[in-house]
């Protein structure tokens, strides 16, 4: 089961990788971020499977540092919106030279 | 009979997070596409579950499908961007062609690494694991690299959510100069 369970944590994270690349919502774009985190986290748990429980300890804190970073990321989306009024990537592009 | 049901089981929620992830990507309102993402968040906590992590199970399902899509439901709430089919979502061409190249270079990568042989599960390290799960439970097992090995890392996290904390109060407040 341990290598479906890695083929499945690949095809995730690949889907989750197409849709930062494609998609312009920043808020769907942060959301598959937070499925490609899940993705490498079911990579460590199936190798905590063959290597002990030092891989579902990492899971711990990779869920730890995906919840600062969706409150400050969505802080930041938040401030965005009120500036811009729009979450919509393609229109904020004030670093374009 | 109990290793057939077990591995039904283990494709119905593999085959079902890999369907919903794939419905989640491609949904215009952020609603359905966040409540398509805590269905594959579920769908893992029954894998991390049945590849016998459950004090991550039950983790996965409190504070991702729990607290964080949460958080992403309010702001979807409190931003009002208007009706989906107003959202001009997906980008241009160069992205897409992109992304497609690299989803079939990720994809041959997972074809090229299952032709290698995984070690099958170490009887030794499962029956050591077992039997320390029995003595201490399922949460003190996750306990003890912890607050062993990664100990520093341990601390260092709570400095991280401390700062997370605060950045998302300082980022969230109107200025009122």
């Amino acid at each position: 089961m341990i290598a479906e369970a890695l083929a499945l944590s690949a095809a995730l994270f690949v889907i989750g990788a197409i849709g930062v690349l494609t998609r312009r919502n920043a808020i769907i774009i942060f959301m598959c971020v937070e499925l490609m985190l899940n993705a490498v986290n079911l990579s460590f748990i199936a190798f905590s499977k063959l290597y002990g429980f030092g891989g579902q300890a990492i899971v711990f804190f990779v869920m730890t540092v995906a919840a600062a970073e969706a409150a400050v990321g969505l802080a930041i989306i938040i401030a965005i919106f009120r500036h811009a009024q729009t979450v919509n990537l393609q229109n904020i592009n004030i670093l374009k030279g | 009979m109990s290793h057939f049901f077990y591995s039904f089981h283990f494709y119905l929620f593999g085959i079902l997070a890999l369907a919903s992830s794939i419905v989640f990507v491609t949904r215009k309102s952020p609603v359905a596409a966040a409540l398509w993402l805590v269905n594959t968040m579920f769908c893992l906590a029954a894998l991390y579950v049945m590849l016998e992590a459950h004090f991550i199970g039950i983790i996965q399902v409190l504070v991702y499908a729990g607290a964080i899509m949460v958080v992403f439901l309010f702001v979807v709430m409190l931003l009002n961007l208007g009706h989906p089919s107003d959202l001009a979502d997906a980008r241009g061409k160069v992205p897409t062609i992109v992304a497609a190249g690299l989803g079939l270079a990720l994809l041959a990568l997972i074809g090229v690494t299952l032709r290698f042989q995984m070690p099958g599960t170490l009887d030794t390290t499962a029956r050591a694991m077992h039997a320390q799960e029995a003595q201490v439970g399922a949460v003190g097992a996750v306990a003890e690299p912890l607050f062993r090995e990664y100990l520093l890392a341990f601390e260092v996290t709570s400095l991280v959510l401390l700062v997370a904390m605060i950045g998302a109060v300082v980022l969230g407040k109107r200025r009122t100069a």
